[in-house]
């Protein structure tokens, strides 16, 4: 750790950066592996039986959530020391814990790809505690701890540079947040032998995450920087960011009740469900409404373009994805025809991406200059590329999110509106998406070339040449 | 309408308490508003299964209730002028009067769902009854919510904390509560009286 930083406030704050340097490399891995499926999808034995279809799709979805979570982390390292207004509790803790849980991860991405999944569990001796086998939290047993311990010494040490230091809404949010993030994931031990209590307690980790405790996450990564870059009083965003969580927290608990509604759960939750989700969109769009007021009530010009553009494009685009894209299917009635079709990739895509992979990406943009000892913001060039590439991977992911949508429309209506003897089966359905599937892995090509030139965008020496006075105050 | 009586910043147009809070109250009132609608909705679908169940609602309990709910209102709203006028312990004497009101909604509440659980109108007997424990459940968290925000500001009020040119926070606990009670006003004719 370099202690001649001057552009860190404290030194510890740079620990953060090999989370975001790993973060973005497993994020460059989920990218490979989710064409590798967007090519299965149309050309079905690619790469099998090398990389079978149900093992690309496994390594795409828990290299999401690894990047995601050393996204998270990386953000907390960074954040909770300048919020707390002291030094990390222990940088070497830290450190210890990133190499631990990279370590974890790579091992265990390895472990799908050279193992057969069975094997894996016989490997890791599933028998004993049997976790696996579940979408998502396809983890062996031995990660899912390593995952525990791991969040356990993270939330110890930010938790304890929080107590000793400043508490402010910003940290206290995302404390509670990362708290959340590591109390539901201890329901992935929990594996009851009935299915349908199985899907109820797995919502509890999938849904109260991305719909629950991460949107307290989320806003507060969106604030901090919002408050950084804009220098608006800390009052007005922390108000805003009160709004927020509550109306997340709302929605989002009770909202868990959209995914009980065929899995043998009591009719009750097919009105809880519907209901309640309709009012998901709201924090969403309260988040845009506090990041485009924040910015036009900005009292100064921040050098760092990029940043200011992901803070920006990460709430417009989780409010259509995780908003808009989900309330197409929580109504119940709608659901009962759309459950699981590519409907739902189509939302999972955008939302994912909108929500928590531009949330992690609008810190990095932040966080990255001043880590790299570059100052407030990268050199011009740097900025236009990252730019570019914010603008091609959101564009490309867009048009995933269309031509999936298409999809699952004719999807449904072939397979699931048809009455019976009419309608198609599955694999005869499929083949009339083939359009729709080729046209997705375009976009899919087009989000990856994005990405490299949004990664390119780190590769540059100089501090940035500000085009503007670093402070202007508008009327 | 303003009258001379009345605080200068009310006729100049000012919004009482936060904007923030007002967000956040439109919000709520938009999940009342889905929860209303559906109410409504599935009334006009199934008359006859909404008009035997209501029989099975006590209406004078409800009304009980309505005026337990609007008294408190009416004291919080008094709590309210004498802050405004820099009174703080009047204010938190009516806030315990509001209190007290709403305590008499509390207990009529849980001992109409204890006779409805007894009888064994619980929440899977029909959708009347899934709608009107989904509904009034989820408003007495709302009242017992609001209960808790006029507690902490009757201590705030008791320890001196608010004044007239200071009292945005309290703007903001009784606003929430009054979107309470307006929500119970709605729900009362619509779950005991309309058919």
């Amino acid at each position: 750790m370099s202690m001649a930083n001057p552009h860190l406030k404290f030194a510890s704050q740079a620990v953060a950066k090999p989370y975001f340097v790993f973060a973005l490399i497993l994020f460059l891995g989920q990218v490979l592996f989710g064409l590798i499926m967007g090519l299965q999808y149309v050309i079905g034995d690619f790469l099998f039986p090398i990389i079978p279809f149900n093992v690309a799709r496994m390594v795409h979805t828990n290299l999401l959530i690894v990047w995601l979570l050393f996204g998270f982390m990386g953000a907390a390292y960074y954040l909770i020391p300048e919020e707390a207004d002291r030094e990390l509790h222990s940088p070497r803790l830290a450190i210890i814990l990133f190499w631990v849980f990279a370590a974890a991860g790579v091992l265990t991405i390895l472990g799908y790809l050279l193992v057969p999944y069975a094997g894996l569990a016989r490997l890791t001796h599933n028998e004993l505690l049997p976790t696996m086998g579940r979408e998502f939290l396809e983890q062996p047993t031995i990660t899912k701890m390593g995952i525990v311990l791991v969040c356990l010494g993270f939330l110890y040490n930010i938790g304890m540079t929080l107590l000793k230091g400043r508490k402010t809404t910003v940290s206290m949010v995302m404390m509670t947040g990362l708290i959340g993030l590591a109390v539901f994931f201890l329901f992935s031990f929990y594996n009851p032998g009935n299915l349908a209590r199985d899907k109820f307690y797995w919502w509890w980790v999938v849904h109260l995450w991305v719909e629950g405790v991460w949107e307290l996450i989320m806003g507060a990564m969106l604030a901090f920087v919002l408050i950084k870059i804009t220098g608006v009083d800390r009052e007005v965003v922390e108000k805003w960011l009160y709004v927020i969580i509550a109306m997340a927290l709302i929605t989002g608990i009770i909202g868990t009740g959209h995914h009980f509604f065929w899995i043998g759960a009591p009719e009750v939750w097919l009105w809880v469900g519907s209901i309640f989700s309709a009012m998901e969109p709201l924090p969403f769009l309260a988040m845009v409404i506090f990041a485009f007021s924040t910015v036009k009530n900005r009292r100064r010009q921040h050098p760092n373009r990029a940043a200011t553009l992901w803070a920006k494009g990460t709430t417009v685009t989780a409010f259509f994805g995780a908003g808009v894209w989900g309330f197409l299917h929580t109504l119940a009635p709608v659901n009962f025809y759309t459950h699981g079709s590519q409907l739902t990739a189509a939302h999972g895509h955008l939302a994912f991406y909108g929500a928590y992979a531009m949330i992690v990406m609008t810190l990095i943009s932040y966080a990255m200059p001043r880590l790299r000892g570059l100052g407030e913001a990268a050199d011009e060039r740097s900025q236009t590329l990252e730019i570019w590439g914010f603008w091609m991977m959101t564009l490309s992911m867009v048009m995933i999110t269309l031509f999936l949508t298409a999809a699952g429309v004719v999807q449904v209506y072939l397979q699931r509106w048809q009455p019976d003897g009419i309608a198609l089966p599955f694999m005869a359905t499929v083949e009339h998406l083939q359009v729709m599937f080729w046209a997705r892995l375009g976009a899919g090509v087009g989000f990856f070339a994005g990405l490299l030139c949004y990664l390119f965008s780190f590769k540059q020496r100089g501090r940035a040449a500000l085009r503007a006075p670093a402070a202007v105050v508008p009327s | 309408m303003c009258t001379s009586a009345e605080p200068s910043e009310l006729c100049r147009g000012h919004l009482p308490g936060d904007l923030a809070m007002w967000f956040f109250i439109l919000a709520e009132l938009s999940v009342f508003a889905i929860l209303i609608l559906a109410f409504a909705v599935t009334q006009a679908l199934k008359p006859q299964m909404f008009s035997d169940s209501r029989q099975l609602l006590a209406t004078s309990t409800g009304l009980a209730m309505t005026l337990s709910l609007i008294t408190a209102g009416l004291f919080a709203a008094l709590a309210q002028e004498r802050i405004r006028r820099s009174r703080p312990r009047h204010g938190a004497v009516f806030l315990l009067l509001a209190l007290l009101a709403a305590s008499v909604y509390v207990v009529l509440k849980v001992t109409e769902y204890r006779h409805l659980l007894v009888s064994g109108l619980g929440m899977e007997h029909n959708t009347f009854f899934t709608l009107y424990w989904i509904l009034t459940g989820f408003h007495f968290l709302h009242v017992l919510l609001g209960m808790f925000i006029l507690g902490w500001l009757a201590e705030r009020c008791r320890r001196g904390l608010y004044d007239a040119a200071n009292h945005n926070g309290f703007e903001c606990g009784v606003l929430y509560w009054h979107m309470v009670d307006l929500v119970w006003v709605v729900l009362f004719p619509l779950v005991y009286v309309l058919n």
